[in-house]
Protein backbone atom coordinates (compact mmCIF):
# COMPACT_ATOMS: atom_id res chain seq x y z
CA UNK A 1 0.00 0.00 0.00
CA UNK A 2 2.97 2.26 0.49
CA UNK A 3 3.23 2.76 -3.29
CA UNK A 4 -0.32 4.04 -3.36
CA UNK A 5 0.02 6.50 -0.49
CA UNK A 6 3.60 7.63 -0.77
CA UNK A 7 3.11 10.82 1.19
CA UNK A 8 0.89 9.45 3.82
CA UNK A 9 1.81 8.16 7.19
CA UNK A 10 0.85 4.55 7.58
CA UNK A 11 -2.30 4.42 9.66
CA UNK A 12 -2.33 1.81 12.40
CA UNK A 13 -4.44 -1.19 11.37
CA UNK A 14 -6.42 -2.10 14.44
CA UNK A 15 -8.23 -5.09 13.10
CA UNK A 16 -8.37 -7.38 10.07
CA UNK A 17 -11.43 -5.38 8.96
CA UNK A 18 -9.48 -2.14 8.95
CA UNK A 19 -6.74 -3.83 6.93
CA UNK A 20 -9.31 -5.10 4.46
CA UNK A 21 -10.89 -1.67 4.07
CA UNK A 22 -7.49 -0.10 3.47
CA UNK A 23 -6.78 -2.71 0.81
CA UNK A 24 -10.13 -2.05 -0.89
CA UNK A 25 -9.52 1.68 -0.75
CA UNK A 26 -6.11 1.22 -2.36
CA UNK A 27 -7.61 -0.93 -5.11
CA UNK A 28 -10.41 1.54 -5.84
CA UNK A 29 -7.87 4.33 -6.16
CA UNK A 30 -5.57 2.19 -8.28
CA UNK A 31 -8.42 1.33 -10.65
CA UNK A 32 -9.47 5.00 -10.80
CA UNK A 33 -12.93 4.31 -9.37
CA UNK A 34 -12.26 6.89 -6.64
CA UNK A 35 -9.55 9.39 -5.92
CA UNK A 36 -7.84 9.94 -2.58
CA UNK A 37 -9.28 13.46 -2.61
CA UNK A 38 -12.82 12.15 -3.00
CA UNK A 39 -12.36 9.76 -0.12
CA UNK A 40 -10.94 12.56 2.02
CA UNK A 41 -13.86 14.86 1.07
CA UNK A 42 -16.33 12.20 2.05
CA UNK A 43 -14.61 11.62 5.41
CA UNK A 44 -14.65 15.35 6.07
CA UNK A 45 -18.32 15.52 5.14
CA UNK A 46 -19.11 12.67 7.52
CA UNK A 47 -17.07 14.25 10.30
CA UNK A 48 -18.86 17.57 9.82
CA UNK A 49 -22.13 16.04 10.89
CA UNK A 50 -22.40 15.80 14.66
CA UNK A 51 -25.10 15.63 17.32
CA UNK A 52 -24.80 19.43 17.52
CA UNK A 53 -26.89 19.53 14.34
CA UNK A 54 -29.70 17.56 15.91
CA UNK A 55 -29.45 19.74 19.03
CA UNK A 56 -29.87 22.86 16.89
CA UNK A 57 -33.04 21.47 15.35
CA UNK A 58 -34.51 20.61 18.73
CA UNK A 59 -33.59 23.94 20.33
CA UNK A 60 -35.27 25.77 17.44
CA UNK A 61 -38.35 23.55 17.77
CA UNK A 62 -38.53 24.33 21.50
CA UNK A 63 -38.53 28.06 20.84
CA UNK A 64 -40.56 28.22 17.63
CA UNK A 65 -43.84 26.25 17.54
CA UNK A 66 -44.26 26.68 13.78
CA UNK A 67 -40.79 25.29 13.17
CA UNK A 68 -41.59 22.39 15.48
CA UNK A 69 -44.63 21.57 13.38
CA UNK A 70 -42.54 21.60 10.22
CA UNK A 71 -39.84 19.49 11.88
CA UNK A 72 -42.41 16.85 12.81
CA UNK A 73 -44.15 16.85 9.44
CA UNK A 74 -41.15 17.21 7.09
CA UNK A 75 -37.86 16.96 8.94
CA UNK A 76 -35.69 17.15 5.83
CA UNK A 77 -36.96 20.51 4.72
CA UNK A 78 -36.97 21.82 8.30
CA UNK A 79 -33.30 20.80 8.50
CA UNK A 80 -32.63 22.69 5.28
CA UNK A 81 -34.02 25.84 6.88
CA UNK A 82 -31.14 25.66 9.36
CA UNK A 83 -28.63 24.97 6.62
CA UNK A 84 -28.40 21.24 7.34
CA UNK A 85 -28.31 18.96 4.34
CA UNK A 86 -30.30 15.80 5.00
CA UNK A 87 -30.84 14.82 1.39
CA UNK A 88 -28.70 11.70 1.79
CA UNK A 89 -31.20 10.12 4.15
CA UNK A 90 -34.00 8.17 2.52
CA UNK A 91 -36.57 9.48 4.99
CA UNK A 92 -35.92 11.47 8.12
CA UNK A 93 -38.59 11.31 10.80
CA UNK A 94 -38.59 13.15 14.10
CA UNK A 95 -40.66 11.59 16.88
CA UNK A 96 -41.82 13.76 19.74
CA UNK A 97 -41.60 12.93 23.43
CA UNK A 98 -44.69 14.07 25.30
CA UNK A 99 -46.07 13.76 28.82
CA UNK A 100 -47.59 10.42 27.69
CA UNK A 101 -44.93 8.84 25.50
CA UNK A 102 -41.13 8.52 25.49
CA UNK A 103 -39.45 7.43 22.26
CA UNK A 104 -36.34 5.30 21.83
CA UNK A 105 -34.48 4.59 18.57
CA UNK A 106 -32.73 1.38 17.58
CA UNK A 107 -31.88 -0.58 14.45
CA UNK A 108 -32.02 -4.28 15.17
CA UNK A 109 -30.94 -5.32 11.67
CA UNK A 110 -27.75 -3.29 11.46
CA UNK A 111 -26.92 0.26 12.53
CA UNK A 112 -29.33 2.58 10.68
CA UNK A 113 -29.03 5.98 12.28
CA UNK A 114 -30.00 9.56 11.37
CA UNK A 115 -26.45 10.39 10.28
CA UNK A 116 -27.44 13.61 8.52
CA UNK A 117 -28.40 15.16 11.84
CA UNK A 118 -26.40 13.15 14.40
CA UNK A 119 -23.28 12.09 12.52
CA UNK A 120 -21.87 8.63 13.02
CA UNK A 121 -23.50 6.32 15.54
CA UNK A 122 -21.68 5.55 18.78
CA UNK A 123 -20.21 2.06 19.07
CA UNK A 124 -22.74 0.97 21.68
CA UNK A 125 -25.59 1.78 19.27
CA UNK A 126 -24.12 -0.73 16.84
CA UNK A 127 -23.46 -3.37 19.50
CA UNK A 128 -25.37 -6.62 19.41
CA UNK A 129 -26.31 -6.07 23.05
CA UNK A 130 -28.01 -2.69 22.51
CA UNK A 131 -29.71 -3.83 19.32
CA UNK A 132 -31.22 -6.90 20.93
CA UNK A 133 -32.04 -5.42 24.33
CA UNK A 134 -33.48 -2.05 23.24
CA UNK A 135 -36.47 -3.77 21.67
CA UNK A 136 -36.94 -6.41 24.34
CA UNK A 137 -36.29 -4.48 27.54
CA UNK A 138 -36.10 -0.78 26.65
CA UNK A 139 -36.82 0.30 30.22
CA UNK A 140 -33.90 -1.69 31.61
CA UNK A 141 -31.61 -0.25 28.93
CA UNK A 142 -32.66 3.31 29.78
CA UNK A 143 -32.08 2.66 33.49
CA UNK A 144 -28.54 1.62 32.65
CA UNK A 145 -28.12 5.00 30.97
CA UNK A 146 -29.32 6.56 34.22
CA UNK A 147 -32.76 7.48 32.98
CA UNK A 148 -36.23 6.33 33.90
CA UNK A 149 -39.40 7.77 32.31
CA UNK A 150 -41.80 9.15 34.87
CA UNK A 151 -44.64 6.97 36.10
CA UNK A 152 -47.43 6.73 33.53
CA UNK A 153 -45.29 7.51 30.49
CA UNK A 154 -45.43 4.84 27.82
CA UNK A 155 -42.33 3.80 25.94
CA UNK A 156 -42.37 3.63 22.14
CA UNK A 157 -39.40 1.88 20.56
CA UNK A 158 -38.69 2.61 16.89
CA UNK A 159 -36.84 -0.13 15.08
CA UNK A 160 -35.38 1.51 11.95
CA UNK A 161 -35.77 -1.59 9.81
CA UNK A 162 -36.06 0.01 6.39
CA UNK A 163 -35.77 3.37 4.64
CA UNK A 164 -36.64 5.77 7.44
CA UNK A 165 -34.22 7.19 9.99
CA UNK A 166 -35.52 8.42 13.32
CA UNK A 167 -34.49 11.14 15.75
CA UNK A 168 -36.16 11.98 19.06
CA UNK A 169 -37.50 15.43 19.89
CA UNK A 170 -37.16 15.44 23.70
CA UNK A 171 -39.40 17.47 26.00
CA UNK A 172 -38.07 20.84 27.01
CA UNK A 173 -36.98 20.60 30.65
CA UNK A 174 -38.71 22.68 33.30
CA UNK A 175 -36.86 25.74 34.48
CA UNK A 176 -35.44 26.68 31.07
CA UNK A 177 -37.89 29.45 30.28
CA UNK A 178 -35.25 32.15 30.17
CA UNK A 179 -32.73 30.26 28.10
CA UNK A 180 -32.00 31.19 24.51
CA UNK A 181 -31.65 28.76 21.64
CA UNK A 182 -27.93 28.34 22.07
CA UNK A 183 -28.21 27.61 25.78
CA UNK A 184 -31.01 25.16 25.11
CA UNK A 185 -28.98 23.36 22.44
CA UNK A 186 -26.20 22.91 24.99
CA UNK A 187 -28.59 20.85 27.17
CA UNK A 188 -29.04 18.30 24.42
CA UNK A 189 -26.83 15.25 24.30
CA UNK A 190 -26.61 12.68 21.57
CA UNK A 191 -28.08 10.12 23.98
CA UNK A 192 -31.19 12.27 24.50
CA UNK A 193 -31.68 12.49 20.73
CA UNK A 194 -31.54 8.70 20.51
CA UNK A 195 -33.90 8.47 23.47
CA UNK A 196 -31.80 6.52 25.98
CA UNK A 197 -31.89 9.56 28.22
CA UNK A 198 -33.62 12.93 28.53
CA UNK A 199 -32.21 16.44 28.82
CA UNK A 200 -32.01 17.97 32.28
CA UNK A 201 -32.14 21.61 33.24
CA UNK A 202 -28.88 22.72 34.83
CA UNK A 203 -29.10 22.78 38.61
CA UNK A 204 -29.63 26.22 40.05
CA UNK A 205 -26.72 25.92 42.44
CA UNK A 206 -25.03 29.01 41.02
CA UNK B 1 -50.75 -7.04 -2.91
CA UNK B 2 -53.43 -5.80 -0.58
CA UNK B 3 -53.07 -2.11 0.14
CA UNK B 4 -53.29 -1.40 3.84
CA UNK B 5 -54.59 1.63 5.63
CA UNK B 6 -53.84 3.14 9.02
CA UNK B 7 -55.61 1.13 11.71
CA UNK B 8 -55.70 -2.10 9.70
CA UNK B 9 -54.72 -5.18 11.63
CA UNK B 10 -51.87 -7.01 9.95
CA UNK B 11 -49.50 -9.88 10.55
CA UNK B 12 -45.87 -10.12 9.55
CA UNK B 13 -45.53 -13.14 7.29
CA UNK B 14 -43.82 -15.98 9.12
CA UNK B 15 -41.86 -16.77 5.96
CA UNK B 16 -38.20 -17.55 5.53
CA UNK B 17 -36.21 -15.91 2.76
CA UNK B 18 -32.50 -16.32 2.20
CA UNK B 19 -30.19 -13.35 1.86
CA UNK B 20 -30.85 -9.72 2.66
CA UNK B 21 -34.16 -9.37 4.45
CA UNK B 22 -35.69 -6.28 6.06
CA UNK B 23 -38.27 -8.01 8.22
CA UNK B 24 -36.66 -8.89 11.56
CA UNK B 25 -37.21 -12.44 12.79
CA UNK B 26 -38.63 -11.33 16.14
CA UNK B 27 -41.65 -9.85 14.32
CA UNK B 28 -42.37 -12.80 12.02
CA UNK B 29 -45.81 -14.17 12.70
CA UNK B 30 -46.65 -11.26 15.06
CA UNK B 31 -49.75 -9.13 14.72
CA UNK B 32 -49.88 -5.38 14.84
CA UNK B 33 -51.59 -2.37 13.35
CA UNK B 34 -50.75 -0.18 10.41
CA UNK B 35 -49.66 3.08 11.95
CA UNK B 36 -48.96 5.00 8.73
CA UNK B 37 -47.84 4.68 5.14
CA UNK B 38 -44.22 5.83 4.92
CA UNK B 39 -44.06 5.90 1.13
CA UNK B 40 -42.85 3.88 -1.83
CA UNK B 41 -39.25 2.80 -2.23
CA UNK B 42 -37.18 0.52 -4.44
CA UNK B 43 -37.18 -2.86 -2.74
CA UNK B 44 -33.98 -2.82 -0.62
CA UNK B 45 -33.93 -6.62 -0.57
CA UNK B 46 -33.18 -6.50 -4.34
CA UNK B 47 -31.14 -3.30 -4.32
CA UNK B 48 -28.72 -5.09 -1.97
CA UNK B 49 -27.79 -7.38 -4.88
CA UNK B 50 -27.29 -4.64 -7.44
CA UNK B 51 -30.80 -4.89 -8.88
CA UNK B 52 -33.05 -1.91 -9.49
CA UNK B 53 -35.58 -2.81 -6.80
CA UNK B 54 -38.36 -1.87 -9.18
CA UNK B 55 -41.29 -1.79 -9.06
CA UNK B 56 -41.27 0.21 -5.85
CA UNK B 57 -42.79 -1.35 -2.76
CA UNK B 58 -45.01 0.32 -0.23
CA UNK B 59 -43.43 0.75 3.19
CA UNK B 60 -45.62 0.83 6.28
CA UNK B 61 -44.90 1.73 9.85
CA UNK B 62 -46.47 -1.01 11.92
CA UNK B 63 -47.16 -0.76 15.62
CA UNK B 64 -46.99 -3.74 17.96
CA UNK B 65 -47.88 -4.13 21.60
CA UNK B 66 -44.68 -4.97 23.44
CA UNK B 67 -46.61 -7.39 25.65
CA UNK B 68 -47.55 -9.31 22.48
CA UNK B 69 -43.93 -9.65 21.44
CA UNK B 70 -42.11 -10.75 24.55
CA UNK B 71 -42.95 -13.13 27.40
CA UNK B 72 -42.75 -11.33 30.72
CA UNK B 73 -42.26 -7.90 29.16
CA UNK B 74 -41.47 -5.30 31.83
CA UNK B 75 -43.63 -2.26 31.33
CA UNK B 76 -47.23 -1.13 31.01
CA UNK B 77 -49.62 -2.46 28.38
CA UNK B 78 -49.34 0.79 26.46
CA UNK B 79 -45.67 0.27 25.60
CA UNK B 80 -45.30 -0.08 21.86
CA UNK B 81 -42.77 -1.11 19.31
CA UNK B 82 -42.82 0.44 15.85
CA UNK B 83 -41.08 -1.16 12.90
CA UNK B 84 -41.01 -0.28 9.22
CA UNK B 85 -42.23 -3.24 7.19
CA UNK B 86 -42.55 -3.62 3.43
CA UNK B 87 -45.84 -4.68 1.88
CA UNK B 88 -44.56 -8.08 0.78
CA UNK B 89 -43.92 -9.01 4.42
CA UNK B 90 -47.45 -8.15 5.54
CA UNK B 91 -50.72 -9.99 5.32
CA UNK B 92 -54.16 -9.12 6.67
CA UNK B 93 -54.54 -10.57 10.17
CA UNK B 94 -56.40 -13.87 10.01
CA UNK B 95 -55.22 -14.86 6.54
CA UNK B 96 -53.06 -17.96 6.35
Amino acid sequence: MSEVHPHEEVRPERSPYAARIRAMEALLVEKSVLTEAEIQDRIEYMDSRTPANGAKLVARAWTDPDFKERLLSDAKSAARELGLDATHEAELIVVENTPVVHNLIVCTLCSCYPRAVLGRPPDWYKSFEYRSRAVREPRAVMREFGFEPEEGIEVAVHDSTADARYMVLPMRPEGTKNMDEEELAALLTRDALIGVSAPQAPSRAS
Amino acid sequence: MTPFHPGDRVRVRPAEKPGHVRAPDYLKGRSGWISCVLGHFPNPEDVAYGLSGMPEKTLYRVSFRQSNLWDGYEGPDGDRLYADVYEHWLEPEGER
